[in-house]
């Protein structure tokens, strides 16, 4: 257990020392640090003047460990456009993030694993197959266009009239294929919670949760029919071992035998690569939180390059870096945990 | 070498290959669609009514105006325009051609970095195995997407607007071809445990063959069935990659549209209730990735394939 | 009445393209208490047999005809809800390999007690005492430390004792047995042959028991049946099959042991191998590798004849048998 532990942190570390240099290497070739804080008229030997000051004339090693040094303590510098200190600001952007996350997290399990486990048990039932042709057109549209289309449907509104309006079943037929919209597309609203710190809720209102609805379903969109094939694929070959014919031997119930004995020789796959899937999952907020003008660090960090915030660019590929970084740890500890017939020595047995 | 070609074309017409596809309906259909829209794309500069780069050729007068069947169409505008006044049409045609230039592009840039370090990785193993794995394990776990986002930034951070614009196609070449090598190389360094065990190489081994050689001419088009059906995929996911840049506003300028641009463009008015000029890209991008995509399970289920699970 | 009675069973596997025939006809019967050996090469059909009892054949296989008896109540024919009543409850089985058998993220414990309470209406606490109790009668070490172990934590002849002691639980009328040691190491094969052998004469079990291992069906079983090609070619006593066998193909597998042998001498070998189930031989399957065949053995598939308490299916057996006969009845 601690040699896997140790194997696994020492790993995580010599991850996050590639994470700073890299950011290091962008803070240094794109941020030139004299330009934000003082004007054009100052006079060249004042510049010099300043830089030695600054250490930026130290050699490269030099500026990084000071660099790194600085981030260990928490000080990521400030940011141009907030001139506030760039941790600071992607703490007060990174509570929306989490509950967008959050939403989708749930819709994605509540759904995946019933779709999943039911399309492996019956591959043959027209439902089945009508779960996998979803998913194969949901995969292949981009996170940004469901929810273009999810603001065209449900927050403008679609009227149809195609039908005549004269007749009893072209009434219905507009009304029923037309959609009122009404839900919010912008932002969280108004009606949030203070939890603590810099965390504001939107899970305590109504209000707060109707703006949540849109930019967590369009993030779960991407994710969902993933998980579905995942799943079902895991399943079916689980479902095709000899233990499973052996449990039919015993006399099990099918509930017992799909729902013990398969799905937790399911769940361990779905886990570690679900583990994977959190790290797209950022990506995939940054495009979310565009459309919907969320106010999380993925809109902070597209509007922090557009405006050249050098300095809130770095601190985001750190403080994301981490978070990819702990989270991959942390779901291969579980896996360890959850898997008896991994030795915690990192290799299965 | 006619007689050559035709015993080809005839060996391929009884093979397993070709009698699957016959009998595929959703393939056949696939190949179609996929067939007309790259054709369309090739041949935009003699499809389209307009050309949408020619400013002299748009009229601010004309824009938002809807696709034809709706009110105020003008048969002129079978698609409808954009906000400044282009045909959504002549747009789309060359939109298509961006998305499927960078998209084979990028594909093509993979694959070759995927299979020299795939090749590498599992031929070699060792160190060099445990490092290239490595780097590709941290890049996919930090998805593709977001790697891309990052190199994106940087480049236009340190380029700056107008020159990344003008240098746009390249980059995106380069940087959906550099975040994704991963995934082919992983494919092929499977391949390549699987091919070397086999006698054929300690055949070639024994005979006194250079590595490079038993690499790229004895091992490598063994393991290109696999590199096929992934690189099919990929070509989906690049297109796919190109537009999320070009939404975010790192990928192509308007002034050369992509699709993804367009549907960027066009996410502006949607409110104005002007949704065809951001709806209607979208539903071509999602057609032509969704195409890809069958072929790609398709020749999966008829290659069958030792692909990297995982 | 026999415990298990099989008649005429027919078992096939749809794939594209039709049918193949995995068992053609077979019928057989076990009664309390009795040892039956099933013995063939592998792919005559021997496992299909097995499962098909309490159909658990793999998908595409189906039982497509004929009865399998138990106790007068036939399985083939039962909803998989009474089925389930009887699977591990009143026979049992054994599979292949220990390795795989057991669900590698449940503890022993917990795949012991769901074997009980799926039977019996009995708390948690009863079924792990029934549960310790048979692994006591297999001679596990530390049995009680044992039940909150997983699988892979035990090795391999471990797993096959903790295998029939699930076996045993529910104090089976049958245990069916799939080739139960193939998978051990083989200095531990004849140990658990010993302990599955002990506890069914003990527990008066019947037996059925699956293998291609000559020697242990002579040592194990009372009577055996020989499979060739998804057929019933002899059947009968096993002491009487293994002293004297009959059918050609039987005869070339007991010669074909080692110990039937002169020290230094080449194996005796049968040529050919069994024809696959997509192009089975007409008539006899085992023809076109039989010395004595004849026209007549490609034409039709022959009847069985008795010969002793054994019965074979071979024209040339039958000939003999004929023959005999006559030379009687004119001595006479």
């Amino acid at each position: 257990m601690l040699a896997f532990l140790v194997q696994r942190i020492s790993q995580a570390l010599l991850v996050m020392f590639v994470i700073s240099v890299i950011a290091f290497a962008i803070q240094d070739g794109l941020g030139d640090p004299l330009q934000q804080m003082v004007g054009m008229s100052v006079s060249q030997q004042e510049r010099d003047a300043i830089r030695e000051e600054l250490g930026l004339n130290d050699p490269l090693p030099v500026q990084y460990l000071r660099f790194a040094g600085n981030a260990i303590q928490g000080d990521l510098g400030d940011s141009y456009f907030y001139s506030k200190p760039t941790l600071d600001v992607i703490l007060e952007h990174l509570p929306a993030t989490l509950e967008l996350v959050i939403g989708a997290s749930l819709i994605i399990i509540v759904f995946s694993v019933p779709i999943g486990v039911y399309s492996a048990i019956r591959p043959q039932a027209w439902l089945s197959k009508f779960f996998m042709g979803v998913s194969t057109v949901g995969i292949s549209i981009p996170v940004f266009l469901t929810a273009i289309v999810l603001i065209q449907l449900f927050s403008i509104g679609v009227t149809v009239d195609w039908f005549p309006s004269d007749t009893g079943w072209g009434q219905w037929l507009n009304g029923a294929l037309s959609t009122d919209g009404g839900l919010p597309s912008y932002g969280r609203g108004e009606e949030l919670t203070h939890l603590f710190g810099t965390w504001y809720s939107g899970f305590f209102s109504t209000g707060g949760l109707m703006h949540l609805i849109l930019p967590a379903v369009s993030l779960a969109s991407i994710m969902l029919p993933l998980f579905i094939r995942l799943i079902r694929a895991e399943m079916m070959e689980v479902l095709q071992s000899d233990y499973i014919r052996y449990a039919r031997a015993k006399g099990l119930s099918a509930g017992r035998i799909n729902f013990l004995h398969a799905l937790k020789n399911t769940m361990l796959p779905v886990i570690t690569v679900g583990g994977v899937q959190i790290g797209i999952m950022v990506a995939y907020t940054i495009l979310t939180e565009t459309v919907f003008q969320w106010p999380g660090v993925g809109l902070m960090f597209l509007e922090a390059i557009t405006r050249s915030d050098i300095p809130l660019i770095v601190a985001y590929l750190m403080v994301v870096g981490l978070i990819f970084v702990i989270t991959n740890t942390v779901v291969d500890l579980i896996y360890g945990l959850v898997n008896p017939t991994v030795k915690l020595t990192g290799k299965k047995a | 070498m006619t007689t050559a070609t035709v015993s080809r074309w005839d060996r391929f017409r009884e093979s397993f290959f070709w009698y699957s596809f016959k009998r595929d309906k959703i393939a056949i259909l696939s190949t179609l669609v996929l067939l007309l829209m790259v054709l369309a794309a090739i041949f935009a500069p003699w499809l389209a009514p307009t050309d949408p780069y020619d400013l002299a050729q748009i009229n601010i007068m004309n824009s938002e105006l809807p696709p034809v069947g709706l009110d105020g169409a003008d048969a002129a505008f079978p698609l409808g325009t954009d906000a400044q006044g282009r045909d959504l049409l002549s747009t789309i045609l060359y939109g298509t051609r961006v998305s499927l230039l960078i998209g084979f592009g990028a594909v093509l840039l993979q694959g070759a970095l995927g299979i020299l370090f795939g090749l590498l990785a599992g031929y070699l193993g060792g160190k060099v195995d445990a490092v290239l794995m490595r780097i590709a394990d941290v890049q996919l776990s930090f998805s593709t997407l977001m790697v891309a986002i990052i190199v994106g930034a940087v480049f236009k951070a340190s380029f700056g607007n107008l020159m990344f614009g003008e240098i746009a196609i390249y980059m995106l070449i380069f940087i959906i071809g550099v975040a994704e090598w991963p995934q082919i190389a992983r494919t092929v360094r499977a391949s390549v445990l699987a091919e070397k065990k086999k006698e054929y190489v300690d055949a070639a081994k024994v005979m006194g063959f250079g590595t490079g050689r038993i690499m790229f001419r004895h091992i490598l088009p063994n393991t290109l069935s696999p590199i096929f059906v992934i690189a099919t995929v990929q070509i989906a996911n690049a297109i796919i990659s190109e537009a999320a840049l070009s939404f975010l506003g790192l990928g192509m300028p308007e002034t050369q549209p992509s699709l993804g641009s367009l549907i960027k463009s066009g996410f502006d008015y949607i409110q104005s209730g002007s949704w065809w000029i951001t709806l209607i890209p979208g539903l071509v991008l999602v057609v032509l990735v969704l195409v890809i995509n069958l072929l790609g399970d398709w020749l999966r289920d008829v290659m069958n394939p030792r692909l990297y699970k995982g | 009445m026999a415990l298990l009675e099989v008649n005429d069973l027919d078992v096939r596997f749809a794939v594209r393209g039709g049918d193949l025939k995995a068992l053609r006809g077979i019928s057989f019967s076990l009664d309390k208490g009795e040892r039956l050996g099933l013995v063939g090469e592998s792919g005559a059909g021997k496992s299909v047999a097995a499962f098909s009892i309490l159909n658990l054949i793999a998908k595409p296989g189906y039982i497509a005809g004929g009865q399998i008896l138990f106790e007068g109540r036939d399985l083939a024919a039962m909803s998989e809800r009474e089925l389930r009543g009887i699977r591990g409850n009143r026979i049992a089985m054994i599979f292949q390999d220990p390795m795989m058998t057991l669900n590698p993220v449940l503890t022993i414990g917990t795949q012991m007690v769901e074997a009980i309470q799926a039977h019996r209406k009995i708390s948690k606490k009863e079924a792990r005492k029934i549960a310790l109790d048979r692994l006591q009668k297999v001679q596990i070490p530390s049995p009680e430390k044992r039940l909150d172990q997983y699988p892979h934590e035990l090795s391999g002849g471990m797993r096959q004792r903790v295998i029939i002691a699930i076996a045993l639980l529910l104090d089976p009328e049958i245990i069916i047995a799939d080739e139960p040691t193939t998978a051990l190491d083989v200095t531990i094969q004849a140990e658990i042959m010993a302990l599955l052998l002990d506890l069914c004469e003990q527990e008066n079990v019947a037996l059925m028991l699956i293998t291609h291992d000559l020697g242990v069906v002579s040592q194990v079983t009372q009577r055996m049946l020989v499979m060739y090609s998804g057929r019933i070619i002899e059947q009968g006593p096993t002491r009487e099959i293994i002293n004297d066998a009959q059918h050609p193909y039987t005869q070339g597998l007991i010669n074909a042991l080692p110990q039937m042998g002169e020290p230094g001498e080449r194996l005796f070998q049968i040529p050919g191998s069994m024809p696959s189930l997509k192009n089975v031989p007409t008539g006899c399957p085992f023809h076109p590798r039989c010395h004595f065949a004849t026209e007549q053995c490609k034409q039709a598939m022959p009847e069985y004849v008795r010969s002793g308490n054994v019965n074979v299916a071979c024209y040339e057996v039958a000939n003999l048998i004929e023959q005999e006969k006559r030379m009687q009845e004119a001595e006479s």
